[in-house]
């Protein structure tokens, strides 16, 4: 069994608590040990590179000294906070241990193939795109993203497990990110865009690797909705949460019971649950 | 900018202030425009991206500090992968924003600081962050007391909403950090 260090943040302990439980369950059956890391602390997110560059570089490289003494490969689904500790990486210049966002490290070639070999239920049928947002592949120095103007990896990922990415042009637009909760009016203009564009390509869901672009995607639709008159319910959906359930993982269903726009109905409709 | 709008005193000694905390080049834009043409919350801003740059070279440090634009920039990284001359204007906004708070005058954008600070003041007390603390707090100060109650209620509801403050036994450490990061910007 391979072990690796996991950095769950924040977000992954509360509102992205289906995020957590869906990355340990996958990696679960894919035979991946998680060890949390030992008191780990808050990464610093943005309000601490907005405010104090020192202070940002030292709250994320706590982190790091904590996963360095541990010696194993550090596993990070929140991409805000990969992005924080890669930068606190590159400002410390320090011989560390691989830093590995999460969709990297599951679009490996040798996980995606242990992914296949444990496919119980190809997610045949459903339609979707993958919205990468901006830290997932920006700044490229930090990410190593080659094509992060328009990136493949999650869509070869979900093409593994049977689903049909289709092609879009909004893959790696801004969310609003950090500004969901006090500049909410500049999120809904901007999540709105992309949720229309994805409805435009007419698939069942769009899917993301990253805890506040999910909650900027879902948690707004509602208010959307009522002040445009136009329909907005589409699933935002983790993509470990879809391999979970190509995987047959038996916590799906309470995974995706905690999202606003119920993803349940649209895989249902496909057969998928 | 409006022709012949005050400005401001021009500060010589800001554009290499900029350069040095930033690390990052800024004389070599030529102002194609590019970075602003693609930013996402252009709209919502009083300074557009490559006017910024264009300030700071000028060296208007109170137009540039005193702007909602800084606050407004999401930090996408969008700008700085296009600009032909690779100008990172995600990482000067970064050095513009600690400047602004470091200099403590009246921010162009009213809840956007008053997040980080509130969002900074939770880390230092408990080492992890709680969005149910955050809100409360955040309330407090920025007084929108209704917003958002209903879509908490649903996401409480949903299990996504923890009451109690996580586990975190190093809060020492995490206040020595900020003392030596306090100590440090005192000078
Ligand atoms: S894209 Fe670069 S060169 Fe062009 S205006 Fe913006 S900062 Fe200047
Ligand atoms: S980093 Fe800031 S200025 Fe640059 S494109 Fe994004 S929001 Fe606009």
């Amino acid at each position: 069994m391979k072990e690796v260090s996991y950095y769950p943040g924040c977000s992954l302990h509360g509102t992205a608590r289906e995020y957590d439980e869906s990355c340990r369950g996958v990696s679960d059956l894919l035979g991946i040990k998680l060890s949390e890391l030992k008191d780990w602390n808050c990464c610093g997110a943005s309000s601490a590179h907005c405010t104090d560059k020192d202070l940002s570089i030292a709250l994320a490289g706590r982190n790091l000294d904590i996963a360095n003494k541990g010696g194993r490969e550090l596993l990070v689904p929140c991409v805000a906070c990969f992005s924080r500790l890669k930068a606190a990486e590159a400002e410390t210049e320090k011989e560390g241990v691989p830093i590995r966002y999460a969709l990297d490290f599951f679009s490996d070639e040798p996980v995606i193939e242990e992914i296949k070999k444990r496919l119980v239920r190809p997610l045949s049928g459903l339609k979707i795109v993958c919205y990468y947002g901006c830290l997932a592949v920006r700044p490229p120095q930090l990410t190593g993203v080659k094509e992060y103007e328009n990136p493949q990896h999650m869509d070869k990922l979900m093409g593994a497990i049977g689903a049909e990415p289709l092609p879009w042009s909004y893959k790696t637009d801004c969310c609003g990110s950090s500004l969901m909760l006090v500049r909410t009016d500049i999120v809904k203009k901007l999540t709105g865009r992309i949720l229309s564009m994805a409805r435009e390509a007419e698939v069942d869901c769009i899917v993301v690797g990253c805890p506040i672009c999910q909650a900027n995607l879902d948690t707004r639709q509602g208010e959307l909705a009522s002040e445009t008159g136009e329909t907005y319910d589409l699933p935002i959906i983790y993509f470990t949460e879809l391999i979970g359930l190509a995987l047959g993982h038996r916590d799906v269903k309470k995974w995706l019971s905690r999202h606003i726009v119920d993803p349940v109905k649209v895989l249902s409709a496909r057969g998928l649950i | 900018m409006k022709p012949g709008e005050e400005i401001g005193e021009r500060e010589n000694s800001f554009l290499p202030k900029v350069v040095n905390a930033s690390g990052e080049t800024i004389d070599s834009c030529y102002q194609c425009r590019k970075c602003s043409a693609g930013c996402p919350v252009a709209y919502a801003m009083d300074i557009l991206p490559h006017q910024i740059i264009r300030h700071i070279q000028y060296g208007h440090r109170e137009k540039v500090l005193s702007c909602r634009t800084i606050w407004i920039c999401a930090s996408c990284y969008t700008c700085g992968v296009r600009c032909p001359n690779k100008v990172n204007i995600a990482g000067i906004m970064d050095t513009l924003r600690n400047m602004a708070i470091n200099a403590g005058g009246k921010f162009g954008e009213k809840n956007v600081p008053v997040f980080h600070s509130v969002f900074l003041d939770a880390i230092k007390k408990g080492g992890r962050v709680y969005e149910l603390g955050l809100i409360v707090q955040l309330k407090a100060k920025t007084r929108e007391f209704l917003k958002d109650t209903a879509l908490g209620w649903k996401m409480f509801r949903r299990g996504k909403i923890r009451l109690l403050p996580p586990p975190f036994s190093s809060k020492k450490e995490i206040r020595e950090i900020f003392n030596v990061c306090e100590k440090g910007k005192r000078g």
